[in-house]
């Protein structure tokens, strides 16, 4: 595919990922919930999300693999394929906001052409997820 | 007496964590079944709120050209496909997972956040796989202290099936369920000191003691240094019987003090206890499984050590009242 997507062998550990900032709006996490079917009030209904003692709404767990899985494959392209997608959440993702996602790989086997890649996505809170993505590259 | 336990229930915290192991290992309910076969509509409202533009989900020539050999599903979308929607059915109401979450509740822990989530990825799907999804109860940890507040960790494994029965991908999810911090103010704690710390330790072992002279055998609470009869310095105790009568009491309804429950009735207990004593041993302490209105001088109680906030104290509970109040 296009020469922009890296192979196996181009990849080095500790290579960095091309940032992706993500604005937060209000369409973008109703969007993402209703995408991944999820109905849960606190994902579209600010006035219910306040009754339950948030803030305002926030984005869904779905949303925030959704978002993972594409920055890794945003930059390891079509051919690549993932693994594993392993987070750790942490400040929710309220609306106005807006989350910066970075990563770098970590490990590389060259028997299964795997590459580890540590993700981080924060916002104005802290770390909104962080964890890693296992992809194998062409 | 009892044994000393930490919450009303009765149990320890390890003997409750016991009764939550129970539920490990179990499956929750039967397999869910996608209600649709993975589709490229779902896909492409999928991909639009993400933003995610890689071809191979929906550029068919693209995708032919790919690795993949054609389109496929982003494999986050993993736990879109059998997940019910908003008028899908719920999970059934009796089922492990809401025993579990039942049980959890008579602690208070009542509020849950997700802390972890793990999707591993056999294949990616393909427009026309059936999903099913089958929940197993993992693990459910000890009771933690966590930045949240105090709960316990329940961890889920979901594997997901295609039609053929073939697992095509897992997910290993993890929840606290917790009672969020400030909720259960702390009992403000005894002050203790050098002369009275065998006391609390004695509580801490589950027993309600009182002391005694070495030299001349006169019982004495509260605990002191010096026998006010013969002026020793040299105790030992003994163990009361865990009866006792309620000799005088206030109910306190004002200021109220986070920590307590109130109207919080305070007695003072002549206990029954075998030795000499100068007057009766009386001890102060709180109520507990009494109705207020049962506290009345005369009205016998059965002591038992019990915790409250996390302190082990003496608590006295009603069993028979003058005049049949309790
Ligand atoms: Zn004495």
């Amino acid at each position: 595919m296009t020469a922009a997507h890296p192979s196996f062998g181009d990849v080095q550990v500790g290579d960095q990922l091309p940032p992706l900032e993500i604005p937060l709006d209000r369409t973008l996490i109703v969007a993402g919930a209703v995408a991944s079917r999820d109905y849960q009030d606190v994902h579209h209904d600010t006035e219910l999300a306040r009754e339950k003692g948030s803030k305002d709404i926030i984005m869904n767990i779905l949303t925030t693999n959704g978002f993972v899985g594409r920055f890794v494959t945003d930059w390891a392209g079509p051919d690549a394929t993932i693994r594993a997608i392993r987070i750790r959440l942490g400040a929710p993702n309220y609306p106005g906001d807006t989350m910066t996602m970075t990563g770098e790989v970590t490990a590389a086997d060259d028997d299964t052409s795997t590459v580890t890649v540590a993700v981080r996505g924060a916002n104005s809170l802290g770390d909104h997820v962080s964890g890693t993505v296992e992809v194998a590259l062409p | 007496m009892t044994t000393p336990t930490d919450t009303d229930d009765g149990l320890t915290n390890e003997e409750f964590h016991a009764s939550l192991q129970a539920f490990v290992g179990q499956q929750i309910g039967p397999a869910m079944v996608a209600p649709d076969e993975v589709n490229v509509p779902m896909i492409r409202h999928w991909c639009e709120a993400m933003g995610d533009t890689n071809p191979i989900y929906l550029d068919e020539a693209a995708a032919q050209a790919s690795t993949h050999g054609g389109l496929v599903a982003p494999p986050a979308m993993l736990q879109a496909w059998v997940m019910t929607g908003l008028t899908g059915p719920s999970r059934s109401g009796d089922g492990p997972y809401e025993q579990l979450t039942d049980l959890l509740a008579t602690r208070g822990f009542t509020s849950v956040v997700a802390t972890n989530c793990e999707q591993t990825y056999d294949r990616y799907l393909r427009p026309g796989d059936r999903l099913s999804m089958v929940t197993t109860i993992t693990d459910v940890s000890a009771q933690k202290d966590t930045g949240l507040g105090t709960g316990h960790f329940i961890t889920t494994q979901q594997d997901y099936l295609d039609d053929s029965g073939e697992r095509v991908g897992s997910m290993v999810f993890r929840i606290i369920r917790f009672r969020p911090r400030g909720t259960s103010a702390r009992r403000p704690a005894p002050a203790t000191t050098r002369d009275s710390n065998w006391w609390f330790e004695a509580l801490a072992a589950g027993e309600v003691r009182v002391q005694r002279c070495s030299d001349c055998g006169l019982l004495r609470h509260p605990p002191g240094p010096m026998c006010p009869r013969c002026h020793s310095l040299a105790y030992d105790s003994v163990s009361i019987d865990g009866n006792g009568t309620i000799h005088s009491f206030v109910v306190v309804h004002h200021p109220q003090v986070p920590g307590f429950d109130y109207p919080l009735p305070v007695v003072l207990v002549d206990v029954d206890v075998t030795g000499e004593s100068v007057r009766p041993v009386r001890m102060v302490m709180n109520t507990a499984d009494t109705d207020p209105e049962a506290v009345v001088i005369g009205a016998a109680v059965r002591i038992e050590v019990r915790t409250a906030g996390g302190q082990h104290l003496p608590f006295a509970i009603v069993t028979d009242a003058p005049g049949g109040a309790s």
